[in-house]
């Protein structure tokens, strides 16, 4: 065999082994997208919407408390995680630039507790604020929400801002307008469109967090609204379920993995949307 | 009054940016705090004693540290190849029109909940694994190869995007002195792309070291060091998840959050390494 031969036949080689590994890869990842679509509109019905959790083997048993329960803990880490994020990102990039060691620091530690482990920051919450109040509430979900879905939005808003064109500033400024007011006005309203994005992909990121939840907002197997109580969330209802041995649970668990997972390529796909039109502009 | 605001706003943004900060740092306080009367009862003898019997008031952690570096290497060993092999046949070899489809279906992938990936293994992966080398079905195995396909998406897609800033010009010269695919990948593409391609590795490695979801359901949580891999183990994290809320005594209590602060130290340490080594400073990609 000649020389070229030999590297013909080895690049062959490497050609199908990449083209087989991703295969593989890809069959595994289609084939847990088929089994969470063919499980989850199987068991999808109105039920699952009209009644809260009921005791093994009951017909009218449903998800709505742990959808309320959901929309209860991660809208309320949005209202308080957006404007944090978004105000934090501000500083980094109005006010301390990419020089600023300050600046520097917190983004890197942004980016560290970006990928920190949830579980760890349930534990932190739990200590700080189960254990004094000394029950499980919805306000521990929520603030260990926020915690994890801050830097997210923090960094992506410092992203976006260092995006916008210095000329903008510089003309807003010319016109004798205080620095707030360039921020507020100018920069960050230029900016619009990728920190929606920012939050987008926040909301999303938190939205799928089952370990911060397992001992902060704990579970209710009904309907709660009161935030000073354990209460339900799709995820950690997901995981008592399908770690329950009945059936019909389990059916609901996969019913509340389809609808979550749902949500959250929904905002993703949202999210890439508007960057998409956005690079068009 | 408008120079008053501006300091206002200042001030403000500034404590809310410092707050960051402020709770990272309190998170290694309080875990420090929480884990203090563990660590004077047992030291550093915690990490390498290897019974946890909480009736007993036995706490050694050296099972769960075990059983967290040994699936998170076996997650590592599968996945690491098969990303490769993904972002290999996305930037080079794939037609134009499976690209976009498969790239993007690959990151919304990485989007879903880890708590689903979870659920597949308990009801459709573990079975199989029962049917091909008996026993139970859950344990080290199991959670290795769940922890995989979870990390896959998120590494597939950092390393496509490493690889896919190579310079076309530098590919298209490789390819004139007569280069096959292979050698532009191996001598072009894969030495500019290296930093990032380690970089996305090492990422993924602090994801697995950390992930609670996925392995929760198929590892079984038995406190013993496996001496075969289908064996059911445990791991820090999934130790936390299934005994956090039954711990019972302050020396338990404690011992869960010695746990803790151990995975919070190890992944912040994975992570920082990552970005400071591999990763470009100047250009910082959203992980």
């Amino acid at each position: 065999m000649t020389h070229t031969e030999k590297r013909i036949l080895t690049n062959k080689i490497v050609m199908v082994l990449s083209t087989l590994s991703a295969a593989i890869g890809i069959a595994f990842l289609l084939w847990i997208l088929s089994v969470l679509v063919i499980n989850g509109i199987e068991a999808i019905n109105w039920n699952i919407f009209i009644y809260e959790g009921a005791p093994p083997g009951y017909e009218q048993s449903g998800l709505k408390h742990a959808l309320i329960g959901q929309l209860l803990l991660v809208g309320i880490a949005t209202l308080i995680g957006v404007p944090l994020g978004i105000f934090g990102g501000t500083y980094l990039s109005e006010y301390g630039g990419l020089k600023s060691r300050l600046a520097n620091v917190i983004r890197d530690v942004s980016d560290i507790m970006m990928s920190a482990p949830s579980i760890v920051i349930g534990s932190f919450v739990y200590a700080i604020f189960v254990a004094p109040m000394g029950n499980f509430s919805g306000w521990a979900g929520i603030i260990a929400l926020t915690i994890i879905m801050v830097p997210v939005i923090l960094r992506t808003t410092d992203d976006m801002l260092q995006l916008v064109p210095s000329t903008l500033r510089e003309a807003a400024f010319a016109l004798g307008a205080p620095k707030y007011k360039v921020i507020l006005q100018v920069v960050i309203r230029g900016a619009k469109t990728g920190i929606l994005t920012g939050v987008l992909l926040g909301v999303a990121r938190v939205s799928g967090e089952t370990a911060p939840l397992l001992f902060t907002s704990f579970n209710d197997n009904f309907l709660n609204t009161d935030l000073s109580q354990p209460i339900a969330s799709l995820t950690v209802t997901m995981f008592n379920y399908a770690t329950s041995p009945y059936e019909d649970w389990q059916k609901l668990g996969w019913a509340a993995a389809f609808i979550l997972s749902m949500f959250i390529l929904g905002l993703n796909i949202l999210g890439r949307l508007i960057l998409i039109k956005r690079k068009r502009k | 009054m408008n120079r008053f605001l501006d300091r206002f706003f200042h001030l403000s943004t500034l404590s809310i940016a410092l707050l960051t900060l402020l709770v990272t740092g309190a998170i290694f306080g309080v875990l420090l705090d929480e884990a203090k009367p563990a660590m004077d009862a047992l030291g550093l003898s915690f990490l390498i004693d290897t019974k946890w019997a909480p009736n007993l008031e036995k706490f050694g952690a050296l099972p769960a540290i075990v059983g967290s570096i040994l699936s998170t290497a076996l997650a590592m060993f599968i996945a690491v190849p098969l990303a490769i092999g993904v972002s290999i046949f996305l930037s080079e070899i794939s037609p134009q029109i499976f690209k976009t489809p498969v790239g993007v279906s690959i990151e919304l992938l990485a989007a879903i909940p880890s708590v689903v990936y979870g659920m597949w293994g308990l009801f459709y992966f573990v079975p199989i694994i029962r049917d091909l080398f008996g026993g139970l079905g859950i344990g080290l195995l199991t959670a290795g190869i769940v922890l995989a396909i979870m990390i896959l998406p998120f590494m597939a897609a950092v390393t496509r995007d490493a690889m896919n800033t190579t310079p076309d010009i530098l590919k298209e010269s490789a390819y004139a002195l007569g280069g096959t695919k292979w050698d532009v990948v191996k001598d072009v593409v894969i030495p500019y792309a290296k930093a990032g391609i380690i970089g996305a590795a090492i990422l993924a490695l602090g994801r697995a070291i950390g992930e609670t979801m996925a392995v929760t359901f198929v590892m079984g949580n038995v406190h013993k060091i496996p001496s075969l891999i289908t064996d059911p183990a445990t791991s820090i994290p999934v130790a936390l998840a299934n005994e956090f809320t039954e711990a019972d005594g302050a020396l338990y209590f404690s011992s869960l959050f010695y746990l803790a602060l151990v995975l919070f130290v190890i992944s912040f340490v994975i992570i920082a390494f990552a970005k400071y080594a591999f990763l470009n400073r100047g250009k910082r990609a959203v992980s």
